[in-house]
């Protein structure tokens, strides 16, 4: 072994193609057949898409790097549970291009957080936290409320999330920046078309509590409280958890 | 710089950087109702300024043709430099992390001071500007003494070096402004991505050209390592960055992965960044740098073998372990944690051939402040692997997942073994680079010693204590059965580890500086009389470590 290791030393082309092939196994065994066995993601026909202004909600998440403190993945512990609801599943991120699962809790999981608390507590808690948890550790992000949400290209976010996979419909793709308007301004005419194409258990609320504007506030919050509710499958009898 | 390329090569790096200028302009112009025209404009003034550069230097006289007898080390001088800039900013925002998390009112209303924003500044202001500068200058260094041969032209390995710090400068200020794709360790945004990729490729193309022309037989061992480096962090980086952009002028885009099989992708991926970028390369470093200041040759050529061959199929396979009883099918956690566990082996093989190389050398450990980097960057190395094969059993990990401890795991690896090793490869060539006789100063060569080894326990410990205090809050009952601390009580009882953390983090950040300083203060000694370069060029046999 040691004798053709000596020669395969004098070989640039033989190590790179060597290295190559070791390295490529690992992977390809553990993650190609995620793809292919059926088992890996549970069968979820409730299953709702995000709507645009939950992706928007979501990208500000992104942005701000909520992700980096909070997860979003309640592992099968009992004490986990306990605290945060049932454990996860992997069909409720399925539609998550990237996923959020996380891998540091500085502050709590976030995975069951949806209609916990308040349009009105949350808007206060991310302006700043310490107004309702004084120990808090969270940024106060204030700039939320001022900022405008940008929602003229949500159409083009939506397509390309239907280009890797989501089933988005044409409708909902050409209605994106009207939809996103009207689910945070129940009083508008815009309102009632976001109801038709996402569904009645959509939230359609004054999410930051101001009709006035769409501020990333709105979208943030939004997004916030649907975390959990895109399907109901982790409430169906699961095996228990350890 | 510019007087060592030839007249072609000039006009090469002109069209180059014209071409560069080029394109930022484009992303300036379609980007600028977006972020991805900022980056644009940052991209133009890099090229502009590198192709006015150039432009004025176009006119010196041709290299003299005598710089073939001699290694090509230029862009190594210029990436130790890059190397110590990194380390103070990205170790700088570390410590200003960690004061955020003490004292979270520090954000002043300023979206990019805050925690989330500044975060992944530190993360890759370390592992990719300070370790990743480090890796290319001395990789340049290694290759060229390893194989007694230059680097094939004057004009690529700068590409390298300042295109990957352009990579860098466009990842952290895209994070300032908010731009991101959240995959940890793979942040950077898809044009971003496909720029390093370019820069990767060129990087490649040094190392088989050089290997190529060597007058030796065999590939030193060190190579095998910078190698599996480069490699392997091209197919993973390809693979965790496949993404679609909303639209080509604009900075966002959607991984091409969802849910389950995305979380495993970026697994794969971040350990594995772990593996290759934290790990590989920088044994790389050590198999080099710490014989040759011994003085003594490579313990076991076998044992090198083994563990080599061992890091590079076993780690990735590991990845898995950083999603136990999670919504990944349990049969891979099963392997994951099965491949983290045997991993120990080559891991420690490759600890345990340093420390050997070191046996006979003691007394020059005990008086020596650059060698004593690099043995307690391997006992850090062997510390580092023991508790993460620990940390990837299942059992373990459901207490030190989501903890501090996780923390506490990755600062021991990346203080203790990356900045360690990376400092002293750095002490030992820095005279002989830039043609000294000797450091500036070995006294604050020894006050660093101290102040990074201090620094690294202090940090650690802390976040030992507050990563098991945590997991064992999370999951304490009380006699009837509920749970005993709500959230907030656990977070209440890290903020004094959380105090300890950044001052420890505070002393390893001066020792930064003072590596800083030292060096600078090296270059501006005069130059000894007599400089004998007959003892380091490609003509002569350079000594060989190991064999
Ligand atoms: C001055 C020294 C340093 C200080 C004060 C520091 C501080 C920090 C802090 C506060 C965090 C965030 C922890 C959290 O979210 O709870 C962090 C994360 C991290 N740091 Fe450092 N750091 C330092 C040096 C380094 C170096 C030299 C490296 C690598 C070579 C490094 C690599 C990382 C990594 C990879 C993470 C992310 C860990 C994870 O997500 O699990 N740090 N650091
Ligand atoms: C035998 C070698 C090693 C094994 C088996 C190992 C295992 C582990 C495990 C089990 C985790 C925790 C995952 C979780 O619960 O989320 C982890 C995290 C980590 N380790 Fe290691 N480790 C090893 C060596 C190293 C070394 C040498 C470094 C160098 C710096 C390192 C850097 C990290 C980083 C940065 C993370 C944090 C990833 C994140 O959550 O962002 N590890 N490792």
């Amino acid at each position: 072994m040691f004798g053709l290791h000596y020669n395969l030393e004098r070989s640039a082309v033989g190590l790179v193609a060597f290295i190559v092939i070791v390295a490529s196994i690992g992977g390809l065994i553990e993650i190609a057949p995620l793809f292919t066995i059926d088992e890996t993601v549970e069968e979820a026909p409730d299953m709702r898409v995000y709507t645009p202004l939950e992706v928007a909600g979501r990208n500000i998440y992104i942005r701000e790097g909520c992700y980096a403190c909070h997860s979003q993945m309640i592992r099968t512990l009992r004490d986990e549970v306990e605290r945060y609801g049932p454990y996860s599943l992997a069909v409720e991120s399925s539609y998550d291009h990237p996923q959020l699962w996380g891998s540091k809790r500085t502050g709590p999981d976030l995975a069951r957080l949806g209609n916990k608390y308040s349009d009105a507590w949350h808007t206060i808690h991310l302006n700043n936290p310490r107004d309702v948890v004084p120990e808090s550790k969270m940024p106060a992000y204030r700039w939320l409320l001022r900022e405008q949400l940008h929602t003229d290209d949500l159409g083009e976010h939506l397509a390309a999330l239907r280009a890797v996979g989501v089933p988005y419909t044409d409708e909902q793709i050409a209605n994106a920046p009207l939809d996103a308007y009207g689910q945070a301004n129940p009083d508008s005419a815009a309102a009632g078309g976001v109801a038709e194409r996402y569904g009645d258990a959509t939230n359609i609320r004054l999410f930051d509590g101001e009709a006035t504007r769409l501020t990333d506030m709105d979208a943030l919050v939004a997004y916030l409280q649907v975390l959990g509710n895109l399907t109901d499958a982790a409430h169906q009898p699961q095996p228990e958890a350890e | 710089m510019i007087a060592d390329l030839t007249r072609a090569e000039r006009l090469w790096a002109m069209l180059i950087l014209g071409a560069l200028g080029l394109i930022g302009l484009a992303m300036a112009i379609g980007g600028r109702n977006d972020l991805l025209g900022i980056h644009g404009w940052i991209v133009l003034a890099a090229g502009l300024a590198g192709f006015i550069a150039v432009m004025r230097g176009r006119d010196a006289p041709e290299p003299s043709a005598e710089r073939l007898n001699e290694y090509y080390d230029a862009p190594t001088r210029v990436g130790l430099i890059l190397t110590l800039l990194w380390a103070v900013v990205g170790m700088g925002v570390g410590f200003w992390v960690a004061a955020l998390l003490a004292w979270p009112d520090m954000t002043f209303d300023v979206p990019w001071l805050s925690f989330g924003r500044l975060r992944p500044v530190h993360t890759s202001g370390v592992i990719f500007g300070f370790g990743g500068n480090a890796l290319i200058a001395t990789s340049f260094h290694v290759l060229q003494r390893t194989t007694r041969a230059r680097l094939p032209d004057q004009i690529s390995p700068w590409f390298v070096l300042l295109g990957y710090n352009l990579f860098c400068v466009i990842a952290a200020s895209g994070y300032l402004m908010g731009l991101t794709q959240s995959k940890e360790y793979a942040e950077p945004e898809w044009y971003a991505d496909i720029w390093l990729v370019v820069v990767w490729v060129v990087y490649f193309a040094i190392y088989m050209r050089t290997l190529a022309r060597r007058k030796e037989p065999h590939i030193y061992v060190a190579n095998w390592y910078y190698m599996a480096f480069i490699l392997v962090v091209a197919i993973l980086h390809i693979v965790n960055n496949l993404a679609v952009p909303i639209s080509l002028d604009s900075a966002k885009s959607y991984s091409l992965f969802s849910g389950v099989q995305d979380a495993m992708t970026q697994w794969w991926y971040g350990h594995n960044a772990v593996a290759f970028f934290l790990t590989a390369g920088f044994l790389g470093m050590m198999y080099y740098y710490l014989p040759k200041r011994a003085g003594r040759p490579i313990f076991s050529y076998r044992m090198s073998i083994i563990s080599f061959w061992g890091i590079t199929f076993m780690y990735m396979w590991a990845g898995s372990h950083h999603l136990h009883y999670t919504a990944l099918p349990h049969w891979v956690q099963t392997l994951g944690m099965a491949f983290s566990v045997v991993l120990l082996v080559p891991s420690w093989a490759s600890a345990g051939n340093a420390l050997l190389t070191l046996n006979g050398a003691w007394h020059k450990v005990r008086d020596d402040a650059v060698l004593r980097f690099m043995a307690l960057a391997a006992i850090f190395y062997g510390i580092t692997t023991f508790e993460g094969s620990f940390m990837a059993i299942r059992a373990v990990n459901s207490l030190s997942h989501y903890t501090d401890w996780t923390i506490g795991h990755v600062h021991a690896g990346a203080l203790g073994w990356v900045a360690m090793i990376t400092f002293g490869s750095l002490y030992s060539i820095v005279p002989s680079m830039f043609k000294r006789e000797r450091i500036y100063s070995q006294k604050l060569v020894e006050v660093h010693f101290w102040l990074a080894l201090s620094g690294t326990v202090i940090y650690v410990f802390a976040m030992w204590n507050s990563g098991v205090t945590q997991g064992l809050m999370w999951r304490t009952y009380t006699e009837s059965g509920g749970l005993t601390y709500s959230f907030i009580d656990s977070l209440v009882a890290m903020h004094p580890y959380y105090i300890a953390r950044a001052f420890g983090g505070l002393l390893f950040l001066l020792g930064a500086l003072t590596a800083l300083y030292n060096v600078v203060m090296t270059i501006r000694m005069p130059a000894p009389a007599s400089d004998d370069p007959a003892l380091d060029i490609p003509a002569k046999p350079a000594l060989q470590a190991g064999e």
